[in-house]
């Protein structure tokens, strides 16, 4: 094997030069989606064969124009007249990174005991439910009131996880199946008790299913005063991502949910049950997801509808996925499809329609998942040598 | 047809799996190919059979260079293949399995049944193979189903036939009818390639020997020399076959199995109706042919697998063992070297450390709470590493990395470190070299002669003999008969059959 081969190799063992690529990989082409069809650029093409060069030079600026946007929405505005609209964006990051974060680690534990829960949604869902049950039906003192509505989250959330995990254990359902069926379950059970007056329809509302606002005991409390709408959330999503941590690499629990993750005989054979296992994996995994469900239903302070799950669940397959399952990894993919989100109305702005980052996200994922193919692109040597 | 290799090169990554490899084999001769697992002899085999494009050298039949893209142009070439693991498919009849990817069709494109049936007659007939073309390959014994895979070679016109460690799973007497239907083929003139690592088969069906080790050609030999001569030259240095052992001391009774039967998969009885003790200080060898029980039967002894309800009962230390669970097995003082570690024993993916602790994360030494002892587990390790001669760079090293003695190493030193009253070994030896078997032989009596009960079961009868002190028998699943370890070769072989001694 020639030495720069060696080196390459080197390079595509370790996953963090694999993933700058492909995020760079992501925005280059997300770049086309941006300047192909811009107005500038359009217009430039009828001149395109006598002065090629303003095609080009439009094209720049538009991708200049709307990743400045980007920056801009999501960093720091540097047009900004006054400080607090100049670091409004970076606190808005944060705060739609959170619940990317705590749901990402979910998804990433599931990974990691070879479980592939796609039920985000409906996990969330249910701890929605719950949360919003105490957040809008019962009275309780300032700070009691949210810390019970957000363990009513979690504990919803798991138990609806942990159904998934003995429905396959107990009857061998494959969990994509199952977690799949339960978001239609849970979405329409919620909207179902948000069109009810008796449980949770706003008071005096008419036939839209929408709940109170949560009261105020038990909303998120903010950060950085009421200029800012940064939340208790991303405390509690960097909180998250510290237990991951020390529960997957540090203690013994996750040390036997990796085990049944790599090899499921080895581990009964070395006295695990398995079937156990993949109940409490699952609820683990599903209480992280809760406490994404509990920064969606108490970091409002207007009445919430069934989309306020904001599709979550699904987005936390795409962090976990960018992030490798590890909490550093989550962590820095929640923070940049946060700011994706964050961004995107400043791009909007610009004349950029948001569902080029949307297409950003989705590439820089598949060319994660996929190292073959980036591979394939590159003409880089296989990884594993056997 | 004369089958000759020149130079073959294959590499994996910056392993060389083969290295510059000759091989020469006439019409009408069988070739073995003799070397230690991992020692490049089926990588070899699967360049010849197109699986694998070799990096450097040639092929040639009949002095004619050939190029192979798959096993399809080696088949149409020529070359037949008897693997290991047989490729037939249970539920098909014999003619069926035959001329599957091959079938020969009538005018309107049906399968022409009969000249298939046929076929099976008339090469099973020229070799007195003596097989059925209706009878359902799931019914077959093993030694029979074989002789379909080398008719399958056969019906293809193969005029080189390549048997990959074909004794594997065969009983002595099934190997001797397959020594004989070799030499049948070899008369007719078919080139013979016959790989195994067992020397006693070696020396009396091969014309030549050709010994492989680390991927090069380390010498031709003839079958007349001696077996520890040949097993010097496939191993690179001395090798003690005999295992030291002193004379027993047994003890009380450890374990004690009354009528225990087990259902497997497809709920037939693999295990049916065992009973038998083992003692403190003894080692009970579980004879027989692969796929007689011996699976099941140590998968219930650790709690794998339930035996039927009301047929038994399986009591360690006097202290019966009902349907609990496997951690309860592990704690009540069991010790499982499972048959196949990869599937069993290891978790690929950990690393040497973490491997060791696999049936230890619930307590002390490895867990304080529900933390892990990162230092407590680290100091283990290398001791356990130094003690258990497992060559690695480190601790860290993941366990899929290491060799198969090295991984074998690594099970054996987790079980052997707990400190049990009872040691159940499956096949500790099956895919390891030379030197780790010497090292693990040596462990494994020294737990016996350490006062503890050792239950070893394998189907190699040169391991069988070596270490135990009694012996049982299994056939389909019940206990042919307990005999003493000094019986005859011959007797276990009629034993292994289901010929009560």
């Amino acid at each position: 094997m020639s030495e720069s081969n060696k080196v390459l190799k080197e390079i595509m063992a370790g996953s963090p030069m694999r993933i700058a690529i492909s995020v760079l990989l992501g925005f280059a082409i997300g770049s086309i989606f941006m300047a192909a069809f811009s107005d500038s650029v359009v217009a430039s093409y009828a001149t395109f064969f006598s002065t090629p060069g303003d095609t080009f030079r439009a094209a720049g600026q538009t991708i200049v124009d709307g990743y400045t946007a980007l920056f801009n929405g999501s960093i720091v505005n540097l047009q900004a007249d006054n400080p607090v609209s100049m670091f409004r964006p970076i606190t808005e990051t944060l705060r739609l990174a959170a619940p990317l974060i705590m749901a990402g680690l979910g998804v990433s534990l599931g990974f990691r005991v070879g479980l592939f829960n796609v039920g985000g949604t409906g996990q969330m869902v249910m701890g929605l439910l719950g949360a919003t049950w105490v957040s809008t039906r019962m009275s309780m003192p300032y700070g009691i009131h949210m810390v019970v509505a957000l363990l009513v989250a979690v504990i919803f959330a798991a138990g609806t996880g942990a159904l998934v995990g003995f429905l396959k254990a107990k009857t061998g359902a494959h969990e994509v199946i199952v977690t799949i069926m339960l978001n239609y379950v849970a979405i329409n059970l919620f909207t179902f008790f948000l069109r009810q007056p008796n449980l949770l329809l706003e008071h005096g509302g008419g036939g839209n299913p929408k709940s109170d606002p949560p009261a105020l005991t038990a909303q998120f409390p903010h950060l950085l005063g009421d200029s800012f709408q940064l939340n208790l959330g991303i405390i509690l999503a960097i909180g998250a991502a510290f237990v991951y941590w020390w529960l997957m690499e540090r203690s013994t629990i996750g040390y036997r949910f990796r085990m049944v993750g790599h090899n499921a005989s080895a581990a009964k054979a070395a006295g695990i049950s398995v079937p156990k296992t993949y109940v409490w994996a699952m609820a683990v995994s599903a209480a992280f997801i809760g406490l994404a469900a509990a920064n969606q239903g108490l970091g409002e302070n207007s009445g919430l509808t069934a989309s306020i799950h904001a599709n979550i669940g699904f987005d936390a397959i795409t962090v976990a996925l960018l992030g490798g399952s590890r909490a550093g990894g989550v962590v820095v993919a929640g923070l940049l499809f946060g700011a994706f989100k964050a961004g995107s109305p400043a791009m909007q702005i610009m004349g950029v329609s948001p569902e080029v980052l949307g297409i950003i996200q989705a590439l820089i994922v598949l060319f994660v998942a996929a190292p073959p193919l980036i591979r394939a692109i590159f003409k880089l040597p296989k990884a594993e040598v056997k | 047809m004369k089958l000759e290799l020149r130079g073959i090169t294959k590499k994996f990554g910056s392993l060389v799996a083969n290295d510059h490899i000759d091989l020469v084999v006439m019409p009408g001769e069988i070739r073995s190919l003799l070397g230690e697992n991992g020692a490049g002899k089926s990588t070899l085999m699967n360049v010849l059979y197109g699986l694998y494009q070799a990096d450097a050298g040639e092929i040639l039949l009949d002095d004619k260079v050939q190029t192979f893209k798959g096993p399809g142009d080696a088949m149409a070439a020529g070359i037949g293949m008897v693997h290991q693991h047989f490729m037939l498919i249970p539920v098909f009849t014999v003619a069926e399995n035959v001329v599957l990817g091959n079938e020969p069709v009538n005018g309107i494109g049906a399968l022409d049944l009969e000249t298939a049936r046929a076929r099976v007659k008339e090469i099973s007939d020229r070799f007195g193979f003596n097989v059925d073309p209706d009878a359902l390959v799931e019914d077959l014994p093993v030694g029979v189903q074989q002789r379909v895979e080398i008719i399958k070679a056969l019906s293809r016109d193969a005029k080189v036939l390549v048997l990959d460690e074909p004794t594997a799973v065969l009983t002595p007497q099934e190997t001797d009818e397959l020594m004989q239907i070799m030499r049948e083929l070899a008369k007719a003139g078919t080139s013979i390639v016959f790989i195994t690592h067992k020397l006693r088969e070696v020396q009396a069906v091969a014309d030549k020997i050709t010994v492989i080790r680390q991927g090069k050609v380390v010498g031709e030999a003839s079958p007349k020399e001696s077996a520890s001569k040949l097993a010097t030259l496939m191993v690179g240095r001395e090798v003690d076959l005999k295992v030291d052992k002193k004379s027993m001391k047994t003890g009380s009774v450890v374990l004690s199995v009354e009528n225990i039967s087990v259902l497997d998969e497809r709920e037939q009885r693999a295990v049916d109706g065992v009973s038998f003790e083992v003692r403190a200080g003894e080692i009970l060898a579980i004879a027989g042919v692969q796929g007689n029980g011996q699976t099941e039967l140590a998968e219930v002894l650790l709690g794998l697998r339930t035996s039927i309800k009301g047929s038994g009962s399986i009591s360690l230390d006097g202290k019966v063992l009902g349907h609990v669970s496997v951690r309860h097995h592990l704690e009540a003082g069991i010790a499982y070297i499972p048959e196949d570690r990869n599937k069993d024993g290891l978790v690929s993916e950990f690393s040497i450390a973490e491997n060791f602790m696999l049936d230890g994360s619930y307590g002390k030494p490895y867990a304080k709470g529900i933390n892990i002892n990162f230092a407590e587990r680290d100091r283990i390790s290398k001791k356990l590493i130094q003690e258990f001669d497992v060559r690695t760079q480190s601790a860290a090293t993941p366990a899929g990395k290491l060799s198969g003695g090295n991984q074998q190493k690594v099970v054996v030193a987790r079980e052997l470190s707990r400190g049990v009253k009872l040691l159940i070994a499956s096949q500790p030896t099956r895919g390891v070299d030379v030197g780790s078997i010497e090292f693990i032989h040596e462990r494994i009596v020294a737990e016996r002669d350490a006062g503890r009960a050792v239950i070893l079961i394998s189907t190699e009868l040169d391991e069988v003999l070596a270490l135990a002190d009694r012996i049982a028998v299994m056939y389909r699943g019940k206990i042919v008969g307990i005999v003493d370890a000094a019986t005859s070769r011959e007797q276990l072989g009629k034993m292994m059959a289901g010929i009560a001694a």
